[in-house]
Parts: structure tokens; sequence; C-alpha cells
């Protein structure tokens, strides 16, 4: 066998292998190594490579190698689970370089981390004034992770005491023309339903690139020919206009009729559809 | 149009919004907004009470106003 041939050979082998290796231990390796990981899969690929160019004759020795350093990385996952001590040894512990708004020159100091690496870290985070800042840490992963001062967080729907009607996460349920039954029966749907809906908003399947079902079972579609206008979802919409117009319509009574009891009658009713309307309305709020 | 239809239309309408309201309140797989509906879905069956009597009362008080 000549020797580029076994180049090849053993180089596809250890693809495989370091692929197989890879996929073991885990998806935490690709997202965050913690140094130790970093370490090892260094080692790990200068000796798959070593391998794979016949520098090690012995492709044996090269997988029993990988798979010793391998299962090194293994066990330290599986006792720094158990073991919160053992955890900061190997992952590290963040640091807290900012602390009721004022910065800790000791911690920056400990962590060999200049202000200008501060001021970047911040800025990745949006913040261009220290003095917005509540709380910030020097993650073990080397990332600044800021909490800003409540003032200065984005206000949200809480904060303005604000009901905002609920949403579950919606099901993609025709991709590229095709239905996907799957998504289709957790979103509590068949495909006749599908076909109806369809059929009321007048497109074809065929010409369906994306359609999802969302919290309340409406339909929302986008089409292959993007010049062709799809009218949004209207039952809700409807729904409160409809409701508006009654508690108008039932006022309007009130005023026309002349009989005592039935303008009380109109009225009360009047008001318990208002408290209706005021009940459901951020629901039904696009 | 008459009185008369018009209250049975706005009848019309709000028994239409009722069986909306319980067809939303079926689909919504949130248990909040489901309850939510439910009870605007009771207030709104209250209305078509009263006025379903009021019809009652109109076609007898004015025999014209029978049927549409």
């Amino acid at each position: 066998m000549p020797d580029w041939l076994a180049v090849i050979g053993r180089s596809l082998l250890f693809i495989v292998v370091l692929f197989l290796v890879a996929k073991w231990l885990g998806k935490k390796q690709i997202s965050q190594l913690s140094f130790f990981e970093y370490v090892i899969g260094i080692a790990i690929g200068s000796i798959g490579a070593a391998v794979a160019i016949g520098l090690e004759p012995s492709i044996f020795l090269g997988v029993l190698s990988i798979l010793t350093i391998s299962v090194i990385p293994f066990l330290a996952s599986f006792i720094s689970l158990k073991s919160k001590s053992f955890r900061n040894i190997i992952e590290g512990k963040g640091t807290v370089l900012i602390k009721d708004g004022k910065i800790m020159e000791e911690n920056l100091k400990k962590e060999r981390y200049t202000t200008d690496e501060l001021l970047k870290g911040l800025r990745k985070n949006q913040v261009f004034q220290v003095a917005d800042v509540e709380f910030a840490v020097l993650e073990a992963t080397g990332d600044l992770s800021v909490l800003l001062k409540k003032e200065n967080q984005p206000l949200t729907a809480k904060d303005l005491h604000f009901s905002i009607a609920p949403i579950k996460e919606s099901q993609t349920v025709i991709m590229d023309g095709k239905v996907l039954d799957e998504p289709l029966s957790t979103a509590g749907r068949s495909r006749l339903w599908l076909q109806t809906e369809l059929e009321k908003t007048g497109v074809l399947l065929e010409n369906v690139f994306l359609g999802q079902v969302d919290t309340y079972g409406q339909l929302t579609v986008d089409l292959y020919d993007d010049k062709l206008q799809v009218p949004p979802p209207q039952e809700k919409p409807l729904l409160i206009a409809t409701m508006k117009k009654c508690q108008a319509d039932l006022e309007l009574f009130a005023l026309g009729t002349e009989n005592k009891e039935a303008k009380k009658m109109y009225r009360e009713n009047s008001e318990k559809l208002q408290e209706a309307i005021d009940k459901v309305e951020y629901l039904l709020k696009e | 149009m008459t009185i008369g239809s018009e209250v049975k239309q706005c009848l019309a309408s709000l028994k239409g919004i009722e069986a909306n309201l319980s067809s939303l309140a079926i689909r919504t797989p949130d248990d909040e907004a489901k309850h939510v509906l439910r009870e605007t879905r009771v207030l709104v069956n209250g209305v078509v009470a009263d006025i379903q009597k009021r019809v009652v009362e109109m076609e007898v008080e004015e025999t014209q106003y029978k049927g549409f």
C-alpha cells in the first residue's frame, strides 16, 4: 500500500473516531469549554493528527490514547455533577467586577482584567455608561454578565401593570408546501381543518412556503409568491369589534325606548357587556 | 328598519359572540386565557338571556314585530 493511500485511510478513520469521541463527550464541550476541556480538546486533536499522518505507526495505540484522554473529562464532569467544590476547581468560578454600582478594583486586579477590557465587555452588553450598571460578573468562561440598574432596564408589561395575552409556542405545520403531521397533531388540528383554513384564505397548499398555527389556533402563512396578499387572521379582531358594536346598540336601545323597565334593563346589560369587553380585550388584541 | 328587527339583530350578534368565545376557550391551550374566556362567555350569556326576554315582550306588546 503506498504511503499516500495509508494517510488517506488513517485520516478518514480518525475523523470518525474524533467525531464519535466528541459526540460522546456531549454538547457542553462545543458551546462553553472550561479550560480543562480546552486542554483536553487540543491534546486529542493533536494525537489524532499525529496518528493520521503516520508519525505514530500504530493505529491501535493512537485510538487507545484518545480514549484514555477523553475518559478523563467524562469522569470529571461526572464528579462535578455531584460536588460543588470539585466543580469550582475544574470549571472555575465567576468573579464579581461591579457590585452595587461600584467597580471592585481588587477583583479586576486579581483577574488581570484591565479597565479597557471591562469597558469593552460592558459595551458588548450594550452598556456605555458604568453608572448604569448595578452588578457585573466575569464568568469562568470569560463572558461578562451585566445586570442593569432597575431604572435602566427595558420596560416590561409587569412594570406597567398591563395584562397581556399569554402565548404558547406556535407549531410549524406547513414547510416547503408539504404538511407536517406531527406538529399538526401537537397543535390539536387535523389535515381537514388545515384544508378548510387554507380554503378560507384562498391559497393553495402548493403555494405555501411556511405555515404556522399560533396559540389561539389561528393559521398564518408565508407564500412562495410574495406578490400575493394574504389577509391576517380576522377572528379575534372581528369578535372584539362585534362586542363593541352590540354594546353601543344596547346603549342606543336604552336611549330609544320609553318603557322605564326596558330602559333600565338595556342600561344594565350594556354595562355588563362593557365589563365583558374590558375583561377579554387584552386577549383579543393583535 | 324597525326597532324590533334591530333588537333581534343585536340578539343574533350576541349569540354569535357567545359561540365565538366558547370556541376560542376550547382551542386555547393556556389555562388562564381559557378561564377568562369562559367567564366572559358567562357574562355575555346573561345579556343574551335578558335581550331574549325583551324580544318576547316586544312581540307580545306589538304583534307587528312578530317573526322577522
